[in-house]
């Protein structure tokens, strides 16, 4: 066989495109898998053990700094945990915007995710830049649909990145009638984009590749397809509370990268677009109902490189769903005797009390749990975070342990370069994902 | 942006490379967020590495370097004095770049106990060390301070760097711009606030918010006129103050632009 004595060497250092540092290791001896791995590699920001001494008034603006293109969902699971731990319950306002907030943060994520770091790999470039010559009008619509996104989430939280006015116990600022209406108009007028973009999708190609593995996201009982508020549940029919999110993680040392992996039912699960959508499809709106069915993706779907199609189909749902709130916002009008000075709660304005609290949100790359203890001045005595890349890098090790094999007798090249779209299929933010990292190399 | 005016060491079509160290990466967000206008600059200079955008590598020397992060381990100090040694001009953008920014509130702690309280008893396998901003390595041309950074300022920036002008972050207080946008004073409001003691140029953006001001951008060399007045009018704790503060501000600042201090 061709491939019985093949040696390889694979070191891809920072992989481009990815948000954060990885690097991918894979050693095939006499063609045998020695070694594939992935590695997060990043100075470690320790913001667990920063958080603690610090207000809980301050734990949505530090860990919103986490990651800049979750910026967002972090500070939702930041106000979550604080407010359980408080025992603050947020008005059916609040949490309508919210909810508009994280549909924001989703659209902006897999729009940049779809064209700007994985249509490349697809249209089989290495990077955006070439694009702007030969697919210019799909830059263009890309950076077009960036904007649109990133200015209606200044009108709402002040900027997209590190929002300003989602703090614990509300909103600083309301939107305006007229900000509903700005905010209506642009994404309105993206309308056109977004029919390019399910054009686009079409498109795109993807390799054949399949393994079952346990998907986890937040499942609920109602009728909404859940992103900030529900239990943990996993295709192998499991379901916990968010009190209990350490079961659903189980975070263990792997005694051969010394990183640390999560597992719930089986050896690796998976979170993010695919994880949701093979859990709750039944719940999305309409249309990117409709958008799924066009596109082929039922669940359960085992294709790790379609979580980039379960995004596509994510934007549609968050288009609309947005849309939806808009315009009852609208209808209904906004009751501004809601909106807070809360600062450092100076003012009391938020009781305080010791407490323990968990936030459970689905943000952009997956499931995401934030955990802090308070003393009885409301000062952070221990803090957790446990971030989705963090979960999904044990189960992308898992696909590269089966991939590889299927795809041994390929060049060199290619080999790395489908391994390097693998792990971009999983949109991993490593910057937040530094939480724990993997020192050992292979020379 | 134009730049046929020609500057002395700049190239007509200048390679630009764009470095990230400890960060969150937002602010080079912040540069995509400028939507189709990326595409102006993109005409104007050459992207030769980006790494989160781009897959193309270049060994050869720079012409502007944007570095995004502070320092927090051996290997990235090796890293950025080995990037400056290639680099004609370099630019640090974003808090954490400038002035350590919320990273510094590791230095707030014993390095081996925070440490350890992240990682456990195994935490020597993650190299650590106290955070530094990117001026404490290596020497600085251009500062852009702010968490994130505040784009109009970063273009403004760019402007002078590709044409070898001179830039000076601004050095008065936030409440210079936050008085022209006519907010209401969060101590009117019966909230602490940052303002006083931060430089202004973000055209008081969190305030105008509804939010306090933080201090991100750094702390201004002359404090508001009525700093002192603020702390004993509504009757402030200073050791608040600096604990507020201490969260952007544990790494010392550059004293200038370009003097490395
Ligand atoms: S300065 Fe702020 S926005 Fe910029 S990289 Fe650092 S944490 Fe992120
Ligand atoms: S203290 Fe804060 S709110 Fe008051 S004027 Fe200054 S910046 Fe504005
Ligand atoms: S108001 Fe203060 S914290 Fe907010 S952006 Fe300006 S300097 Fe930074």
């Amino acid at each position: 066989m061709a491939t019985a004595n093949k040696n390889l060497d694979i070191k891809v250092e920072y992989l481009t495109r990815v948000e954060g540092h990885g690097n991918i290791v894979v050693n095939v001896k006499n063609g045998k898998v020695e070694k594939c791995e992935f590695h997060v590699v990043e100075t470690p920001r320790l913001f667990e053990g920063m958080l603690r001494g610090r207000s809980i008034f301050e734990a949505q603006h530090i860990t919103s700094r986490i990651c800049g293109i979750c910026s967002c969902g972090h500070s939702l699971a930041s106000i979550q945990a604080a407010e359980d731990a408080l025992g603050v319950v947020p008005t059916e306002q609040t949490i309508k915007l919210r909810k508009l907030l994280l549909d924001y943060e989703f659209l902006d994520s897999h729009i940049l995710h779809v064209y700007l770091l994985a249509a490349p790999d697809v249209l089989g470039v290495p990077s955006f830049i070439p694009l702007i010559k030969t697919h210019n009008a799909v830059v263009r619509r890309a950076l077009r649909m960036k904007k649109a996104v990133n200015d209606v989430c200044d009108i709402l939280v002040g900027r997209h990145i590190h929002p300003i006015t989602a703090v614990v116990g509300g909103w600083t600022k309301l939107p305006s009638k007229k900000d509903l209406d700005t905010q209506i108009k642009i994404l309105e007028e993206m309308a056109g984009d977004m029919g390019e973009t399910l054009k686009l999708a079409k498109v795109l190609k993807f390799p054949d590749f399949h393994r079952e593995t346990e998907y986890v996201a937040l499942v609920s009982d109602d009728g909404e397809y859940p992103l900030l508020m529900g239990d943990i549940g996993s295709t192998d029919g499991k379901r916990v509370s968010k009190k209990d999110y350490r079961k659903s993680t189980n975070e263990f040392i792997d005694p051969r990268s010394s990183a640390k992996f999560t597992k719930w039912s089986r050896d690796s699960l998976f979170v993010g677009a695919l994880a949701r959508f093979n859990l709750n499809a039944d719940k999305l709106h309409p249309k990117a109902k409709a958008v799924a069915k066009e596109l082929g993706l039922k669940p359960v779907c085992h294709n790790p490189f379609m979580n980039t199609v379960a995004q596509v189909i994510e934007i549609v749902h968050c288009y609309y769903h947005a849309l939806e709130i808009l315009k009852d916002l609208k209808k209904n009008g906004l009751d501004y005797s809601q909106q807070v000075t809360v600062g450092a709660n100076e003012k009391g304005a938020v009781p305080v009390r010791a407490g323990n609290g968990v936030g459970s949100v689905e943000v952009p790359r997956g499931i995401l749990h934030h955990n802090y203890e308070t003393d009885r001045a409301g000062m952070i005595k221990v803090a957790n975070c446990i971030i989705p890349t963090n979960q999904n890098v044990n189960n992308i090790e898992h696909d590269f342990a089966k991939f590889l094999p299927e795809i041994i007798t390929l060049p060199k090249e290619t080999i790395t370069l489908r391994l390097e779209m693998l792990v971009r299929a999983y949109d991993p933010c490593i910057s937040c994902s530094a939480h724990y990292l993997d020192v050992k190399f292979v020379d | 942006m134009k730049t046929e005016k020609k500057s002395v060491q700049i190239a007509a079509k200048p390679k630009v490379a764009f470095f990230d160290f400890a960060s969150c990466e937002g602010c080079q967000l912040q540069i995509t967020n400028l939507g189709e206008g990326l595409l102006d600059i993109l005409g104007a200079i050459d992207v030769v590495e980006f790494r989160e955008a781009i897959s193309e590598k270049w060994d050869k020397d720079y012409d502007v370097v944007l570095i995004e992060g502070s320092i927090g381990d051996h290997h990235a100090e090796e890293r950025l004095k080995k990037i400056r040694a290639r680099a004609k001009v370099l630019i640090a953008y974003g808090a954490c770049a400038c002035t350590g920014g919320v990273n510094g509130m590791k230095n707030s702690f014993e390095l081996d106990e925070i440490r350890a309280s992240v990682y456990g008893k195994d935490y020597k396998l993650f190299d650590s060390t106290a955070t530094k901003a990117v001026h404490q390595v290596v020497k600085v041309d251009y500062s852009i301070n702010g968490c994130p950074i505040y784009a109009p300022e970063l273009v403004e920036v760019l402007k002078c760097a590709l044409r070898g002008l001179p830039y000076t972050v601004p050095d008065n207080p936030v409440c210079s711009e936050c008085k022209l946008n006519e907010n209401v004073c969060m101590y009117e409001r019966g909230v602490s606030c940052l303002g006083p003691w931060t430089k202004a140029g973000c055209n008081s953006w969190c305030v105008n918010n509804g939010n306090i001001c933080y201090g991100c951008r750094g702390e201004v060399k002359n404090p508001a006129k009525n700093a002192n007045d603020v702390i004993s009018k509504y009757n402030l704790k200073p050791e608040l103050i600096k604990a507020k503060f201490d969260m952007y501000n544990k790494c010392k600042e550059a004293d200038n632009n370009g003097n490395r201090k």
